[in-house]
């Protein structure tokens, strides 16, 4: 998922009230919770923030890939690649759509993200630095992306869990568009699998972290869990990961970088070491190395868009008043 | 999730290549018409270069879009466009008969041979240059592109009947654009005045016929560009009075050469990054 460390408090069972009692007995028989129901509030405040979180990750995520859209070396790459980040804003639309049902604008949401109150994904503030890491994003980003979307199609929120529904279908097919890009490349050139190696060993750790920190580091999530809006803990998610992503690696040939990542018959699940969560929180910080950017290219983006929306509107009202006359004189 | 492995292994690849193989194209007596050859494909990467200079540009506003509506909707334009060139930078390909492909084409060639007009490789400026630079050129697309439903070549028709359904919704939205931000705002509007005041002296190349245009008309595969131009007039006093913006009273076709080779500077900025794998990676497969 694109949300990380989205916090929520909450009430032990105890000391729940009969409405808050009763929300949980409906999310427990497995109900979905529709935008005109009694919720709690904090119920409502971390579905805002995490659903917020993940429209801001599909905006700033196109830029990473937009970055290579004038660079595609074929027109068909090219036409996939501007296809693919067009999902992602499309992903944002219906995300930002879901989440108005919560009651928060998008205009509230993108003030958030542009003053740093919200965050997005840490992923997105890495760079692209060669056409592999377009097969990587897909492979890998969106790979892991999938792991945490999938079982949210099951939340109890129904505008968000019907929005996934739709975003992991095109997720899932983003992912194998970058695991074709990784394909002719790892079977390419000796610099083109040179290129898809060095993708992998940028990408791997941090697709890693998209996961989160630790389940043992991770206090927050029991609440979300109970509420069905978290289906699952960080550290199963990431063990999944791993287990579908390492054989796909071998199939093409590059070598996962990681020592340790062994298969471990006793568990039946793949050993691998813990990414660099020092750097993972450095990043959440502000520091990676793409931070500055790309939230400066979103806040520029809205506030040189200022004139196109204001004219918009301008125009929408005066196309009313001139409804309104029309109808006016015809009485 | 499936296996992803499955995908274009060589069992599969050949299947999709017997697929396309398959469906046969029309006869079309001007695909080997040698006397045409030069002028036909001249023409040809005309229509292919002003829908991939076009569609580049469109491209680069991707995730910086003024609102998220508008990001998808040029992302979606600069699609169609991508998709219009490979088309016609196929046919190209197949009508000079060199071996090349429509990547050849696109990838391979320098400035002075790329043949799309100057105003569609201005820069992007703003967004009252980028939807007037479109609205310009997507009236006179689809009078273009309507014209060469009645084509002497089957091939040219059959692309043209595609790519006319997409470019008259281009058309209808940045109608409806310049009418709007026209008539929005004080800013709204000098903006749009602003940017049709700079293109306008650009938009005459569109209709600047030459040996080229009048071979293809001859031959009946394309209209005589002089009679496109009552059409786009109308299209464009219509919009303009709507939108309450002002013709510029300076001539139209100040700007012309692009379809001849002789570019802006722009171009070859266009052409640096977008040809950089293929040039820096000779014979690689993407």
């Amino acid at each position: 998922m694109y949300a990380q460390m989205v916090k929520s408090e909450g009430t032990a069972a105890a000391e729940m009230s009969p409405e808050e009692r009763a929300f949980q007995d409906r999310i427990d028989r497995g109900e979905k919770i529709e935008p005109r129901d009694w919720m709690p509030d904090d119920y409502r405040k971390t579905l805002i923030r995490q659903m917020g979180q993940h429209a801001h990750s599909e905006i700033v995520g196109q830029l990473p890939e937009g970055n290579w859209i004038t660079r595609a070396p074929t027109l068909e790459r090219k036409a996939i690649l501007l296809a693919k980040v067009q999902d992602e804003a499309g992903h944002g639309l219906y995300l930002y759509s879901a989440a108005e049902t919560l009651g928060v604008s998008r205009d509230e949401l993108f003030e958030k993200l542009h003053s740093g109150a919200m965050k997005y994904s840490s992923i997105f503030n890495y760079p692209t630095l060669t056409w592999a890491d377009m097969g990587a994003v897909g492979w890998l980003v969106d790979g892991a992306a999938i792991m945490n979307q999938v079982p949210l199609q099951r939340t109890s929120y129904g505008p968000y869990a019907r929005a996934m529904v739709r975003i992991c279908k095109e997720e899932s097919f983003h992912q194998r568009q970058g695991y074709a890009i990784m394909m002719k490349m790892a079977q390419g050139t000796p610099e083109q699998k040179e290129m898809a190696q060095d993708a992998l060993n940028r990408f791997w750790g941090s697709a890693l972290m998209m996961f989160g920190p630790s389940d043992k580091d991770s206090v927050h999530s029991a609440r979300s869990m109970a509420w069905r809006i978290k289906m699952n803990t960080n550290d199963e998610l990431r063990q999944k990961f791993v287990d579908e992503t390492v054989p796909q690696a071998d199939y093409l040939g590059l070598t996962v970088p990681d020592e340790t990542c062994v298969w471990n018959a006793e568990r039946g699940h793949y050993d691998f070491a813990d990414p660099d969560w020092e750097e993972f929180f450095e990043v959440l910080k502000g520091n990676g190395p793409c931070n500055a950017e790309r939230l400066q290219a979103r806040r520029d983006a809205w506030e040189n868009g200022a004139w196109f929306r204001d004219g918009l509107n301008a125009y929408a009202g005066k196309a009313a008043a001139r409804r309104a006359a029309a109808a006016l004189a015809a009485e | 999730m499936p296996s992803l492995p499955d995908m274009g292994t060589p069992d599969v690849m050949a299947l999709a290549r017997a697929a396309a193989d398959a469906q046969p194209h029309p006869h079309d007596p001007h695909v080997a018409d040698l006397a045409l050859r030069p002028a036909f494909f001249d023409w040809l990467c005309r229509m292919g270069d002003n829908a991939l200079i076009l569609g580049h540009r469109l491209s680069e506003w991707c995730g910086h879009g003024p609102a998220l509506e508008e990001d998808i909707a040029l992302a979606n334009t600069a699609l169609d466009l991508i998709g219009h060139a490979q088309l016609w930078l196929g046919l190209a390909a197949e009508v000079e008969g060199q071996g090349r492909s429509a990547d050849d084409l696109a990838f391979l060639r320098d400035t002075l041979k790329f043949r799309n007009v100057k105003l569609v490789e201005l820069p992007n400026g703003d967004m009252a240059v980028t939807l007037v630079r479109q609205f310009l050129f997507d009236a006179w697309a689809f009078g273009m592109l309507k014209g060469l439903a009645t084509s002497t070549s089957p091939r040219v028709a059959g692309i043209a009947a595609k790519a006319l359904k997409e470019v008259s919704y281009h058309l209808e939205r940045s109608s409806d654009l310049v009418v709007r931000l026209g008539d929005g705002t004080g800013e709204s509007h000098a903006r749009m005045q602003d940017a049709l005041d700079r293109l306008w002296p650009y938009a005459g190349e569109l209709f600047a016929a030459d040996a080229v245009d009048e071979a293809v008309a001859a031959a009946g595969i394309a209209p005589a560009l002089a009679d496109l131009k009552p059409d786009w007039q109308r299209i464009v006093d219509e919009v303009l009075a709507e939108a309450t913006l002002t013709r510029p009273e300076v001539r139209f076709d100040v700007h012309l050469g692009g379809k001849q080779g002789r570019h802006t500077e722009h171009l070859g900025y266009i052409l640096a990054p977008m040809q950089f794998l293929q040039r820096a990676y000779p014979g690689a497969s993407w």
